[in-house]
């Protein structure tokens, strides 16, 4: 579904602040997978979701989805297929319009955005549908501007937003990394409804080990620009937090942290 | 004093055009387009040349806007394709919207009473009612259609796309469309409806200056500032009404200025000082809303 293959990339190329992250850097995801990636700060986790929707360009190295060669594309092409939740809750919405214009903007996706009108009167009881299973009351606020929802509404929204249209990929980057922890686990768990119910392959960044293992149906660990641990099946189910924490630990201490 | 109001008002009305491009830019694209001081001497020289050489007034309002359009989406693509910054690139489109308009005109004045404008025929019309109000009538007309026009394509699903690249690029990338490609559309519609004033404003004077654009800018982000704050607590106003009513505020104080034994010379530095006391004023509200909002939050909490 999607391959990265022999990805290089060196940031800052030619100045004392060169760094390389990648070399030969190669990663398979398959077609409905879950995968739930953990590693250190810069380990190249969320480059590598900027690899794949075209944020970064590399130094060398294909990006493949479903056969087609995005390496060259530009950002917002790939998006047609590729669907993102940032961490930062604001990214994914826009604040100074409303919630039901908010939606009718992502239910667009994949169409063109003509003088037709721009709000979808149609689809409003549909929506209300969508955001009442959140238990956040936002369904009777379709009205409200966002920039007055707090961090885990917004957020919560910004997911339903990139969902609206099912994406072939959804990347979610550290997108429980801002909230408190009970909104952090309600996004959570609306995500994994989600990806089930719509059968999206999904690559997740997190932080939360937690998140990594209770969620997903693949875990990697990020090392420096490396895969450290790849695990998914049987061989995952038998991995306790304390087995992800030692691997976590042992290559801490090797970087001398 | 009547037609001192009435000379406020039709300069409200006809800036307030202008100003509504000014709050596409400024307030919506996030984006501080200084070609504005060239389109809108572009819009009166199409509009001169046009109804000197003898073409339908309204045919030459309708070319003056399109001439804006295009120069406006021409600093987009400054901007956009050619990676220049956006002041730059406003300032780029200006200073060469000088000579180009300079061109179209034929000369640095054109003056052209007695020849047929918009407001000459729409005289027709209403032939018992004297000149000073059918005018006024025309440019009002004008610049509600403006508005409206303006309302109704920000509900649009392009409009909708307009308002996010201002705020948030990122979501327009995220919904597979070329946020660079939305903004030359917003900063084409900007400028074309500062054209549009340009031309009526040329048409309603009955002449053309090349230099009639220095000051614009300043002139149009003080109706937006004095308009979208102001006029922002009058929760039934559209800021799209505001900046008229920011404009008409902004066109009374000048005149006051004016009348009080300044020098049409002396105007640019009253525009200033005027734009000056509206940030003062701006930041003056915003931080009240900030203590109100503050205070709100702690109650909830």
């Amino acid at each position: 579904m999607l391959s990265l293959s022999n990805i290089h990339k060196t940031f800052n190329p030619g100045t004392p602040d060169e760094k390389t992250l990648f070399t030969d850097f190669n990663l398979n995801i398959n077609k409905n997978e879950f995968v739930a990636m953990v590693g250190s700060n810069g380990s190249g986790k969320t480059t590598i979701l900027n690899v794949i929707t075209g944020g970064i360009p590399v130094d060398d190295g294909t990006v493949m989805l479903d056969g087609i060669n995005l390496t060259k594309m530009a950002d917002y092409k790939r998006s047609k297929r590729i669907a993102r939740v940032f961490q930062d809750p604001s990214a994914g919405t826009c604040p100074t319009m409303t919630i039901f214009e908010n939606m009718s903007i992502a239910d667009n996706k994949g169409k063109i955005y003509g003088l037709g009108h721009g709000l979808n009167a149609k689809r409003k009881y549909f929506y209300q549908s969508q955001l009442e299973v959140l238990g956040m009351g936002l369904e009777n606020r379709l009205n409200t501007p966002v920039h007055s929802l707090s961090g885990g509404q917004r957020q919560a929204l910004a997911l339903i937003m990139a969902t609206m249209t099912t994406p072939d990929l959804l990347l979610l980057d550290e997108h429980t990394a801002a909230l408190d922890p009970k909104s952090s686990d309600i996004v959570m768990h609306l995500t994994n409804e989600i990806v089930h119910q719509k059968n999206i392959t999904t690559l997740m960044v997190t932080h939360n080990l937690r998140h990594a293992i209770e969620y997903g149906t693949r875990s990697i660990m990020m090392h420096e620009g490396n895969i450290v641990l790849d695990i998914s099946g049987s061989k995952r189910a038998d991995y306790t937090i304390d087995d992800y924490l030692k691997i976590f630990n042992e290559i801490s201490i090797e970087c001398g942290n | 004093m009547l037609s001192i109001i009435i000379g406020i008002l039709e300069q409200g009305f006809i800036f307030g055009i202008m100003a509504l491009g000014v709050y596409i830019s400024y307030s919506i694209l996030d984006f501080p387009d200084l070609s504005v001081d060239g389109t809108f001497p572009l819009g009166a020289a199409v509009s001169a040349a046009m109804i000197t050489a003898g073409v339908n007034p309204w045919l030459a309002l309708l070319l003056s806007v399109i001439a804006g359009g295009i120069a406006g989406a021409i600093t987009g693509i400054l901007n956009v394709k050619l990676k220049i910054t956006d002041l730059l690139s406003g300032i780029l489109m200006m200073t060469a919207l000088y000579s180009v308009n300079y061109r179209i005109a034929g000369s640095p004045n054109i003056f052209f009473m007695g020849e047929k404008t918009i407001f000459t025929s729409f005289s027709q019309f209403i032939p018992k009612l004297p000149d000073v109000y059918s005018r006024l009538i025309l440019i009002v007309l004008i610049a509600i259609a403006a508005k409206l026009a303006l309302d109704w394509y920000l509900k649009t699903k392009s409009g909708f796309l307009l308002r996010s690249v201002g705020s948030n690029e990122g979501l327009v990338i995220t919904l597979a469309q070329n946020p660079g490609r939305v903004k030359i559309i917003g900063l084409a519609v900007a400028n074309a409806l500062v054209a549009l004033a340009g031309a009526v404003n040329c048409q309603r004077f009955t002449q053309f200056d090349v230099s009639s654009g220095v000051g614009t800018i300043v002139m149009g982000l003080a109706a937006v500032i004095i308009g979208t704050t102001v006029f922002k607590k009058v929760k039934f106003l559209r800021v799209t009404t505001g900046v008229f009513f920011g404009m008409i505020i902004y066109k009374t104080c000048i005149t006051i200025a004016i009348n009080s034994g300044l020098n049409a010379s002396d105007m640019n530095l009253v525009i200033t000082v005027l734009f000056v006391l509206t940030l003062v004023l701006n930041t003056f509200i915003n931080k009240n809303k900030k203590a109100k909002g503050a205070a709100a939050n702690a109650v909830i909490k």
